[in-house]
């Protein structure tokens, strides 16, 4: 949590902006995150303008399977000889939606996990923590597996399981930058007015947590993004013939030395995604901790206080 | 700033040769060359004392730092000498800086708990200094036998084996005093060595101060927020304003008839544990490095202010053995500097007591803090509990509001008895009972905003409508003098004290009837001090509110409490009105806790002790 220095003097800007925008904001001018927001930008950019402008149905068989890339076909085909440029710009979406679903659900419970355990300590506290070690201890693609394997791959459980493998990491990360906000003045203040826990947490400790849970959501992502991928990649993904770039490296390996493209674009595009919100996530973070701050405003602060 | 060296203003009496001679120094910030310290020159004379006042910001210690040849990251010396003993340390390499650290000038930290390595053992850290210094004192495990005993260290070479934390904080700031004197340097630097102690502590330590400097013939500068600390130490002073010296001369015409409104405001805020005085403070707060406005820093903030200030950068000017940065100094010289106002007497209430103590005892785990306190608070009317650090006071107040439930004994409010911890407390008792906490700093949701703040403490024990809410927001500001522009502002944008006003607000807002203020001001510079105590002490006038006002500051006391409890390590040693337990004493601990209290009347009889 970026601890605010006490200024000295009045600011003149009346207006501040969330903290949320402003971390953002000071990420992207660095030079790291500039990099990899624009690395990642474009990648999300192609997935989501991809479906409308492939120049074939994704799921049309335009020619014989593996065909070399050519004028018509500026990617070859694939196994089934479909347009492979047009199965890639429309299989991303898909891939992206799924992801952001499931990070989102495995940092809610995640963070709500960790909070209450922060919090309420004692009891409460040895439960979850308890339970996220049980947790922690499974691998997260076997996990995932599991529940897919047993219930059928279907949108929402994909989602869920992804979701909740992420949420024992979230949970401990995020117990930890509690703990000590938990202890604050602030929060014992309105303990002292008799306010619920419910809403001590939610309105007094969550405000805090912004930045340690917007680097955890980063990291999240990306994680999610390679699980949702491997999981396609194993065929536990959604079932053909919808696109998608972990399927599609998957079923189009047989033919590798026919047209490379069919595997590599999909898995470069990958990489490519996973890398540039990783570099951008760590961005964020470095801002969050005042490490690409510029130092001598955040020296005059703490000589104030000091002197 | 060559005035100074023309007119020999500033030599002392017992004229020493001059050891340390600072002259026309700048600091600057790195990046924006702003100027962050400027025109700084004074001279400090062997075995003299000179110290350095200032409130935070003011660039006291900056200026510290700069005698050793230090300037923090973010910042770069742009002008100026700093000649020790004749040679200008800002000349010299790196390692010759380092060879002088340590063996000619000396430091003395503000926090030693935090200056010493809790991983090593005293000793080593103490023989460190002559270690790396080899050749300074002929034979080095006598020397530190010797500093030891200076130091009024009575350890035997055994003890010398503990680690840091195995020492009270007295002990610890005796052991950086020695370390610093262990290679007899020509100047030390004592960075507020005394803030975090006990009065008696910092008495003893003061006085072990004085008389190693005397018996080396060190020069000393002190560098400090409190102004009573200085005021009996040295002989010399300068009182630093948005990093310029603003007032320099002997102490006592400094402190007993100051000429430059800075320093008039300053002494003004200090309160009197002779007096009950209406204390006032400084409006206003001093500009940032780079923010300065044209003109003198000061003027917007003064009251002896004309047109011309806001325009003119001030040069010092000459008012008998001083220099006054005011350029106005010679026609307000003779002007009367306003004599305080003594603070109305507010007539406790003699009816039955709001709240009442018997046989309270509270303990941390399995340690006992609190042994059988009885007290009582009365309807309007304040009362102050007293005691210095460990002494349980903080212990007390949290039983009281609720946050420490490990108590047991009688307490009651109103006539009914109060649950342990404030989850078992009805809203009601809950809304009656108003805690402020000591550090603003940490007080305040730094996520919200002032009216976020204020509206849900209301919204929370009140139903009313929007309208209604503002308003009674709008007029709580203006009871803690805030203008209603704070309200979308955040934590971060405020200053100290305007933080400790709006955490007032938040409890006044709810139409308590006890208010308990844990060391509300010990976070503050002392102008601010003032002004905050003097909010609290209108409101509970106005208000009619009860208050039970902790601290460890006698003289603030005086100023604000019509009752006074000295508590010292959990047990009640004495109970009375205000003017009984400060002037009659009678218990001994009591006797010595006001004895050793620095007070701005001694200003000058001590330095020739």
């Amino acid at each position: 949590m970026a601890v605010v220095a006490p200024s000295p003097a009045v600011v003149a800007t009346p207006r501040i902006h969330p903290q949320w925008v402003q971390l953002l904001g000071a990420a992207i001018r660095t030079r790291r995150g500039a990099i990899g927001f624009s690395v990642a930008g474009s990648v999300v950019l192609l997935a989501v303008i991809g479906p409308f402008v492939a120049p074939y149905s994704p799921d049309q068989t335009v020619t014989f399977p593996f065909a070399a890339p050519s004028s018509q076909y500026l990617l070859g085909s694939d196994q089934l000889g479909r347009d492979v440029l047009s199965r890639v710009l429309a299989g991303g979406w898909e891939l992206l939606l799924m992801a952001l679903a499931a990070t989102a659900f495995g940092v809610l419970i995640g963070a709500a996990a960790g909070i209450s355990a922060a919090y309420l300590r004692g009891r409460v506290d040895g439960l979850i923590m308890r339970t996220v070690d049980v947790l922690l201890a499974f691998p997260q693609l076997v996990f995932a597996l599991l529940l897919v394997s047993i219930i059928g791959p279907k949108i929402w459980l994909i989602i869920v399981a992804v979701g909740f493998t992420h949420a024992p990491a979230v949970a401990r990360v995020i117990r930890s930058a509690a703990l000590e906000t938990t202890e604050r003045d602030y929060v014992k203040s309105v303990e002292l007015q008799g306010v619920r826990p419910a809403k001590v947490m939610s309105s007094e400790i969550l405000p805090n947590l912004v930045s340690p849970l917007m680097v955890e959501s980063g990291l999240r992502f990306t994680y999610s993004i390679v699980l949702m991928a491997g999981l396609s990649f194993l065929g536990f993904g959604l079932p053909p013939p919808a696109p998608n770039w972990g399927y599609m490296i998957q079923e189009n390996r047989i033919g590798l030395s026919l047209n490379v493209w069919a595997v590599a674009v999909p898995a470069i595009l990958i990489a490519l995604l996973t890398i540039g919100i990783n570099t951008f996530t760590d961005a964020v973070a470095r801002v969050a901790i005042g490490v690409e701050s510029r130092p001598e405003e955040a020296l005059i602060d703490e000589s104030e206080i000091a002197a | 700033m060559t005035a100074l060296d023309e007119s020999s203003v500033n030599q002392s009496p017992d004229n020493g040769p001059v050891r340390l001679e600072v002259k026309d120094l700048r600091i600057q910030l790195a990046s924006t060359r702003a100027e962050v310290v400027g025109d700084v020159s004074f001279t400090v004379h062997a075995a003299e004392l000179f110290g350095l006042v200032g409130e935070s910001g003011s660039g006291k210690t900056t200026v510290a730092l700069a005698l050793l040849g230090h300037a923090r990251r973010g910042l770069d010396f742009a002008t100026g000498e700093i000649l020790l003993d004749g040679e200008n340390l800002l000349d010299l390499k790196p390692g010759e800086l380092r060879e002088l650290r340590g063996a000619k000038v000396a430091y003395v930290p503000q926090d030693p708990s935090a200056a010493l390595d809790p991983t090593l053992r005293i000793g080593f850290q103490l023989r460190e200094a002559l270690r790396v210094h080899p050749g300074v004192v002929d034979d080095p495990e006598a020397r530190v036998t010797e500093v030891l005993r200076e130091a009024k260290l009575d350890f035997t070479l055994e003890m010398l084996k503990r680690y840091p934390h195995q020492l009270s904080g007295g002990q610890q700031q005796r052991v950086t005093l020695a370390m610093a004197f262990a290679c007899r340097p020509s100047l030390i630097v004592l960075d507020e060595p005394t803030t975090g102690l006990d009065v008696s502590t910092q008495r003893h330590v003061l006085e072990t101060v004085r008389s190693m400097c005397r018996s080396y013939g060190v020069a000393a500068v002190y560098v400090s927020h409190d102004l009573a600390v200085v005021g009996g130490l040295v002989s010399q002073v300068a009182v630093m304003y948005a990093g310029r010296v603003v007032e320099i001369g002997p102490t006592e015409q400094v402190f007993q008839s100051p000429v430059h409104p800075y320093t008039r405001g300053l002494l003004a805020a200090v309160p009197s544990p002779e007096r009950a005085e209406v204390l006032t403070g400084i409006e206003g707060q001093p500009p940032r490095p780079g923010h300065k406005p044209k003109g003198c820093a000061f003027a917007r903030r003064c009251s002896y202010a004309v047109e011309n200030c806001f325009v003119e950068t001030p040069v010092p000017v000459g008012v008998g053995d001083r220099l006054v940065r005011c350029m106005r100094a010679r026609e307000i010289e003779h002007e009367s500097h306003g004599h305080r106002a003594p603070a109305p007497v507010t007539l406790g209430g003699t009816d039955e007591a709001m709240l009442k103590l018997r046989g309270l005892d509270a303990s941390y785990g399995r340690q006992r803090v609190l042994f059988d306190v009885d007290l009582d608070v009365y309807p309007e009317s304040c009362t102050a509990v007293v005691g210095e650090s460990g002494s349980g006071k903080t212990t007390l107040a949290r039983c009281i509001v609720g946050l420490h439930p490990n108590w047991t004994g009688d307490m009651t409010f109103e006539g009914k008895p109060l649950e342990n911890g404030a989850r078992h407390r009805q809203k009601g008792v809950l809304k009656q009972i108003q805690y402020i906490f000591q550090n603003p700093y940490t007080s305040l949701n730094p996520r919200k905003t002032i009216n976020q703040i204020l509206s849900e403490a209301l919204e929370h024990f009140f139903r009313i409508s929007a309208d209604e809410r503002r308003a009674r927001i709008t007029r709580v500001l203006e009871d803690v003098s805030l203008s209603s522009d704070f309200l979308g502002r955040y934590p971060a944008q405020l200053s100290g004290g305007e933080r400790q006003r709006v955490a007032i607000a938040r409890a006044i807002v709810v139409e308590p009837d006890l208010l308990v203020c844990d060391e509300v001001t010990s976070a503050l510079d002392v102008s601010v001090q003032a002004a905050t105590v003097e909010v609290l002490r209108q409101l509970q006038h106005e208000r009619k509110l009860a208050m039970l006002f902790i601290t460890h500051n006698l003289a603030l006391v005086r100023s604000i409490a019509q009752t006074a409890v000295v508590l010292c390590e959990g047990h009640i040693v004495e109970i009375g009105s205000v003017e009984q337990v400060l002037e009659r004493p009678t218990d001994p601990y009591t006797v010595r806790l006001i004895e050793d209290v620095p007070k701005l009347a001694e200003v000058g009889s001590a330095p020739e002790a």
